[in-house]
């Protein structure tokens, strides 16, 4: 069998193609697909994720083990399918990744800017966060999202990601809702999800992070969301900001019910 | 020109939501500010100030109730700078390189001197060879051929590239002239794509 990355290249190289008609292309997609299916490279991410999970780390030379992900301290599985949340010791609404930063300083006693120095990777530089989160997230595969919507916090994370979905602006004219607020649409050959819809929501938000085979590495939904608004033509979006934590809230309500497949496996 | 007084704005606000959202939107705009601060400052200066057809179709969710639409349309249309008689058909082979090119005004375009692309295949079908194109606007093949290439065409769709809002309020399609991603030329260059007989569009 080809690798995913080998057989990547051969669709790239297929798609441009002019003479070949879309029927086929069609064809080749879903073959690619297949072929993806059969093994995810974010197995390597979660084995190493585990690894540093456990790993005595940082000036306090301590591990993750004791992290409190929501479900009590030393609680990674299940953890993930409860996410985002608010937490009382910090008395904010917290993602997967900004949580696992409070855990690198108050466990570890990383700065914060240490902590979130490297979250996304590039070519050689590989991302330790890009491993932790896919550890977490896969310890809590097959589960149901379910992410509560009852603190005060909670609530106004939810309010204020919605005012931010449909929020339009920059030399596009763009929101969210640009992209993901219709069924069947696609930006040239990528589907779009209709994040307001269940049926889409639940299929989609439920399998970040996943491996992108077009960027050659895990990717976390803080990722996913720097990247729209890179697209979007916004500036760069803060790491575990406040809005991407409330766009992710605001996600979650559609997508709870979804079967968690994190990380997942993308182009 | 400037159409809709910060009263207008407060009482047409005032029609569609309830002081609840208000408020969330209020806290809405504050976390915006707080989540942007890494990045470059022009382009944050840029997002968070939005104009009125951006505030309006925020508010209204891109659905605004009939009086409020016929302003922004009137409004957007007032805004279209045209092209003198004559001169709206480009060169449709710089319009295929425009509908292809999506660079421009990302945080990582930094290269000023090199033009903005239209980034068209995006959301629509254009010409027939290109089989890698979006869904999200209309398909646009075969355009000039089923609707005719005159001059009324040939200014409708300069109006529509230039400023889609001036022909339907808080479309998703960006006002590429009015906010300065394409110029003037560059729009005609896509008029021709669309609409020359010789365009792959069309044949």
């Amino acid at each position: 069998m080809p690798s995913p990355r080998l057989a990547a290249l051969l669709i790239a190289a297929a798609l441009p193609c002019a003479g070949l008609a879309q029927q086929d292309t069609q064809k080749e997609v879903e073959r690619y697909r297949q072929l993806l299916a059969e093994g995810n490279p974010a197995d390597l991410f979660e084995a190493k994720g585990e690894e540093l999970w456990k790993a005595r780390r940082g000036p306090k030379n301590a591990s993750l083990e004791q992290c409190d992900l929501g479900l009590g301290a030393g609680v990674v599985k299940g953890a993930f399918a409860h996410l985002p949340r608010y937490f009382a010791d910090t008395d904010r609404v917290q993602d997967m990744e900004s949580r696992i930063v409070t855990c690198m300083v108050t466990l570890q006693g990383f700065t914060p800017e240490q902590a979130m120095k490297n979250p996304f990777s590039a070519p050689g530089r590989p991302s330790d966060m890009e491993a932790l989160a896919s550890y977490v997230a896969g310890e809590s595969k097959g589960m149901k999202l379910d992410t509560p919507l009852a603190h005060p916090k909670e609530v106004e994370a939810f309010r204020v990601g919605e005012q931010l979905f449909y929020r339009r602006a920059g030399p596009h004219d763009f929101a969210c809702v640009s992209c993901h607020g219709d069924n069947g649409k696609r930006i040239r050959l990528q589907d779009l999800p209709k994040l307001t819809d269940p049926n889409d929501a639940q299929k989609i938000f439920t399998t970040w992070p996943a491996y992108r085979v077009s960027q050659g590495s895990v990717r976390t939904m803080q990722h996913r969301l720097y990247d729209c608004y890179w697209q979007m033509r916004h500036p760069q979006l803060d790491y575990a900001s406040e809005a991407s934590i409330a766009l992710e809230v605001f996600m979650a309500k559609y997508a709870n019910g979804g079967e968690i497949r994190a990380p997942g496996l993308k182009r | 020109m400037k159409r809709f007084s910060p009263l207008v704005l407060l009482a047409l606000a005032a029609c569609a939501t309830g002081p609840a959202d208000e408020e969330a939107r209020q806290r809405a705009e504050q976390v915006f500010r707080g989540s942007f601060t890494h990045g470059n400052r022009a382009i944050a200066a840029r997002v968070e100030k939005q104009d009125e057809a951006q505030a309006l179709c925020t508010r209204y969710r891109n659905e605004p109730p009939k009086d409020v639409a016929e302003k922004i349309e009137s409004t957007e249309a007032a805004g279209i700078r045209y092209p003198v008689p004559g001169k709206f058909l480009g060169d449709w082979r710089q319009g295929e390189k425009i509908a292809q090119d999506g660079y421009g005004l990302r945080f990582t375009d930094p290269d000023t001197k090199r033009p903005n692309g239209g980034g068209c295949y995006n959301c629509h079908r254009i010409a027939p060879a290109e089989i890698s194109y979006g869904t999200v606007g209309p398909s646009l093949y075969r355009f000039g051929a089923l609707r005719g290439a005159g001059e009324p065409v040939q200014r409708y769709v300069y109006g529509k590239i230039y400023d889609a809002q001036a022909y339907l309020a808080c479309s998703q399609m960006p006002r590429f002239g009015k906010n300065g991603v394409l110029t003037e030329e560059q729009i005609t260059h896509l008029v021709a794509l669309l609409l020359d007989p010789q365009s792959p569009v069309n044949k």
